[in-house]
């Protein structure tokens, strides 16, 4: 094969979308920018808008719905728990329904229960759609190169991070070794303490070799590196931070508009 | 016989002997035990999480019996690494990797990691990088610990500042109790028991412990 | 391909001793190789072969993790200042591949070394081609199978063009055919280039063709021999055999069992009709298999990598539940859940099949050997007296009485191999399967398996094993399981 038709040879299905062409520190930054400003309110208007706005913004994202469904589950089934948590013990306030020990279910906490949940999903949301179909290499190369981190460090984790498929296998592995050992019947917090320590010697030694190899191809050294994949920032960069800040604050005044924004140390 | 020379190693790789600065095997490493440990969580996710949370919904404040083994990686890489930082980037790398595979708690998790890296962190700093007995890493533990429940106090979906008295203050001593035993002694126990099998041979750890041969 | 200038190495009185240890590893080493010459470095375990690769690598470290005697010189210079000069690539692939996508992880050394950004495609090509390795840029790196790993590893390191290649142990990992593979590569590259070349193998067989030279470490420092190959291997060869090298021509002194004939009338150990086994839950690894493992004999399951052997070993011993049909044991091996080994539980699992995975660490769960030989007795409930005459026969008979209080994980890899097999003998199932025990084993190592293999056997132990190894297959005799890949 030659270079060129092996530079232009992609994988199979992987059409290009909006999303691809904005730089992963963005992603990051956007990550942020669309939950932190949340927390500034618990109430169950700018979570609703912030949900709705984002999934209005799923075609730029190149996931299915279906997909996206299928990654919020989790998070849509522990979300009422969260809200639990604040139905029992929020500071009481406005009519009392029912008080048992600690526990007190008032007015407000039934408000707050509500929003919260209800920001579990809107919390969880943004890494599901901005985080889909990030390949870590490219978020490598951009924190080195965009964020300016020191490259030492984001090659040294990225080379480690590409154990974790070997460690999945290794977990299983270990799992059926101690079945066959006799061990497999009782004890599975014992089991899970004896493989986590195998887990870690592995890690450990995996890791040392890999440093040596990474030290014997010239890395570490004090040698200026060059990149030979850039990462740059363009203005779909710059697009896509204004559309972020857009939801948030149409979330935010959406809910002081209707009233029931609630600055959350109050 | 010939007289041999005694040279130490050459090293044109500029580190010269600054003990704090990071060779490439602490920065690989780090992250390896990171990944570990990020998938350690994601398991304890499903036994811890689930105690976390039935205990956190229905009881005042006992769920943070459980939070300990969230809090291991920054005990983990502090007593393994033992340079500036090592806390911090082993508690966060197991926090994004555990993100990564799949929890209820997105990007939170990555910031909790964060602080409760920096908590762990500032007990090592606190002793200088010099001190790693079980003492410090129980103490570890309980910083990180302090730092999860003042964090969970004012961020996530649902703060609990806006709990009640009773609920923050069970909630804090479980949370440095759990901290102190599940992250700072079984931490400490795990690394002594690494540079038993010889794999820390390349960290101070395992040189202190190795059988000479 | 441009090539850079082959390197000259020199040694004189080189020692290297790792902090913490009392011993050094290699100590009053001197030689010298001209530019273009290809050394093969033998010796026994433990002799220091691959700290003299990592020192000539530079990748040692500094003065804090060890101690140096004598000098050291690639080209003249230090190792550490020839980093991106000199090439290593090591036993284990994934510890050695970077980056996840094949293109990504040849271009790597290049980048660290500062080359143009534009010059970086060009090599990366060149490296690719000369290795022969003729995937996509874009293909993972974890879709490669174990030759084309190494393969990689050596293109990742060719693209660095360097004048020095070191090899430690490149084809332990690997199958017949990736061991063809990277064996071919490696000649192809170094008729290319003329880079002098140092390799460390104890399957000598394979290389002792291509290479000009042999040096032979001595366990307690100095050189124990250094000629030609044919000079070398004819003075020295007993002592290389017994230091676990394969010396080419020299046989195993083992027997060969028979082959079974037929089909025994007797009831199989286990059997299952129509089966279709999965590693996961997703989709059928090979179907439609009948298979057999008599009793008493060794069976045999063959077939090319990726194929599902493994997956067959270990669905047969109860650890991988089937897909499709089932596994059934002989009515005398049946537990209270039945005849199905997959619905035993793991303590009626431990006296029926014993199962040897192909790493042994996966399989450790103590701290020292005495207690991880325990481990099954424990389980059974034994008393203390029964089960430390069974712990101290078994140290004696697999050679290991003298670690019993030392920790697995600090043996070498044929020890922690017989310490994994004496733990399933613990129990003295009635089954026995092994996955890939011969794996990365030196002579002695393999030739004290095999016979232990043959022993079982002759007991009456019902013997399975997977294994790519022709030398295993041709000792243990009794059936074989040939496996197709999927249609």
């Amino acid at each position: 094969m030659s270079v060129q038709e092996s530079v232009i040879e992609t994988d199979a299905g992987a059409r290009r979308v909006w999303l691809d062409g904005v730089n992963p520190v963005t992603k990051l930054i956007l990550a942020l920018l669309l939950s932190v400003p949340l927390f500034a309110s618990i109430d169950v208007v700018s979570g609703l808008v912030a949900i709705g706005l984002q999934l209005l913004c799923l075609p730029l994202t190149g996931l299915s719905l279906g997909t996206v469904a299928r990654r919020l589950a989790p998070i849509i089934i522990f979300a009422p728990i969260a809200g639990l948590s604040m139905l029992l013990y929020a500071e009481p306030a406005g009519h009392i329904y029912w008080s048992f020990g600690f526990a007190t279910i008032s007015e407000d906490s039934v408000q707050l229960a509500i929003a919260v949940s209800l920001r579990v999903v809107a919390l969880g949301l943004p890494t599901i759609l901005l985080f889909g179909r990030t390949d870590p290499t490219e978020l490598g190369d951009a924190l080195a190169q965009v964020a300016k981190l020191p490259s030492r460090f984001v090659l040294g984790v990225l080379a480690g991070t590409r154990m974790l498929g070997l460690f999945l296998e290794d977990w299983r592995t270990m799992g059926l070794a101690r079945r066959a050992r006799g061990v497999g019947d009782h004890g599975a917090l014992r089991r899970f303490f004896s493989m986590a320590f195998v887990l870690l010697v592995f890690a450990v030694r995996r890791g040392t070799k890999l440093a040596m190899a990474m030290e014997a191809r010239g890395f570490g050294a004090d040698i200026v590196r060059t990149w030979s994949r850039p990462s740059r920032l363009h203005a779909r960069d710059g697009i896509a931070l204004l559309g972020a800040l857009a939801i948030m604050v149409l979330a935010l005044a959406a809910a002081v508009l209707l009233g029931t924004f609630r600055f959350v140390w109050t | 016989m010939s007289t041999s020379t005694r040279t130490p190693a050459a090293t044109s790789t500029g580190v010269g002997t600054n003990p704090w600065r990071w060779r490439v095997v602490d920065i690989v490493v780090a992250a390896v035990l990171g990944v570990a440990v990020g998938l350690l969580f994601w398991g304890w996710n499903v036994v811890g999480g689930a105690w976390f949370g039935a205990a956190d919904a229905l009881t005042p404040g006992l769920g943070g019996i459980a939070v300990g083994i969230w809090l291991i990686g920054g005990v983990i890489g502090g007593l393994v690494i033992r340079k500036p930082g090592a806390a911090l980037v082993v508690e966060v790398v197991a926090a994004i990797v555990s993100m990564l595979i799949g929890n209820v708690w997105g990007v939170s998790t990555v910031l909790s990691g964060l602080v409760q890296g920096l908590g762990a962190e500032l007990i090592f700093a606190i002793f200088l990088y010099r001190r790693f007995g079980l003492g410090v890493a129980a103490l570890a533990g309980v910083g990180a610990g302090a730092a999860a429940w003042v964090f969970e106090l004012f961020y996530g979906s649902s703060p609990n500042i806006l709990k009640s008295l009773e609920f923050n203050t069970i909630y804090l001593v479980c949370v440095a109790v759990s901290g102190a035993v599940l992250a700072g002694v079984v931490g400490w126990l795990l690394v002594r028991a690494l540079a038993k099998t010889g794999a820390l041979s390349r960290f101070a750890a395992g040189r202190e412990l190795a059988r000479e041969v | 391909m441009a090539t850079a200038a082959p390197a000259r190495v020199h040694a004189a009185g080189w020692g290297w001793r790792y902090a913490g240890r009392r011993l050094p590893a290699v100590s009053e080493v001197s030689f010298v190789v001209e530019p273009g010459e290809r050394v093969l470095l033998l010796g026994a375990s433990g002799a220091g072969k691959s700290t003299l690769l990592a020192g000539l690598a530079g990748v040692l470290g500094d003065a804090d993790e060890g101690e140096r005697t004598g000098t050291l010189l690639v080209d003249g210079a230090a190792p550490e200042s020839r980093r991106g000069h000199t090439g290593l690539v090591m036993q284990d692939p994934d510890a050695g591949i970077v980056l996840s996508k094949v293109g990504d992880d040849v271009a790597f050394g290049c980048e660290n070394l500062g080359i143009e950004a534009s010059e970086i495609p060009l090599r990366v090509a060149d490296a690719l081609g000369a290795v022969g390795l003729d995937v996509p840029l874009r293909r993972p790196t974890k879709a490669l199978s174990g030759g084309q790993k190494q393969r990689l590893v050596l293109a990742g390191v060719l693209a660095m063009r360097p004048g020095l290649l070191l090899l430690d142990e490149p084809t332990a990992n690997l199958d017949p055919e990736g061991v063809a593979e990277v064996r071919d590569s490696v000649e192809r590259v170094v008729d290319a280039t003329g880079a002098t070349l140092i390799v460390v193998e104890h399957r000598t067989p394979v290389w002792a063709d291509l290479m000009t030279r042999v040096i032979v470490l001595a366990a307690d420092g100095g050189l124990l021999a250094d000629g030609p190959p044919s000079q070398v291997f004819a003075d020295h060869g007993d002592a290389l055999a017994d230091a676990g090298v394969w010396v080419p021509g020299r046989d195993v002194g083992l027997p060969a069992l028979p082959v079974a004939a037929s089909a025994s009338p007797e009831e199989p150990a286990l059997s299952a009709t129509d089966l279709a086994i999965a590693r996961t839950s997703r989709e059928d690894v090979q179907s439609g298999l009948d298979v057999r493992v008599p009793r008493g004999s060794a069976t045999v399951i063959t077939g090319p990598n990726g194929v599902g052997k493994s997956t067959l070993a270990l669905t047969l011993a109860g650890l991988i539940p089937e897909r499709t049909g089932e596994v059934v044991s002989a009515a005398s091996l049946a537990g209270r859940g039945g005849r199905r080994p997959i619905r035993w539980t793991s303590r009626e699992l431990l006296t029926r099949i014993g199962t040897v995975f192909q790493e042994p660490e996966h399989q450790f769960l103590t701290q020292t050997l005495r207690d991880e030989l325990a481990v099954g007795p424990k389980a059974l409930g034994w008393d203390a007296a029964r089960t430390a005459a069974v712990v101290d026969g078994l140290l004696e008979r697999l050679h290991l009485s003298h670690l019993a209080l030392a920790n697995p994980f600090t043996l070498s890899g044929g020890q922690k191999r017989r310490l994994s097999v004496a733990t399933v003998l613990a129990a003295s199932p009635e089954v026995i399967v092994l996955d890939e025990p011969t794996f990365g084993q030196d002579r002695r190592g393999w030739i004290e398996l095999i016979a232990l293999l043959q022993e079982e056997v002759a007991s009456g132990t019902s013997v399975v094993a997977v294994t790519h190894d022709e030398g295993v297959i041709r000792h243990l005799g009794g059936h074989r399981i040939v496996l197709e890949p999927a249609a």
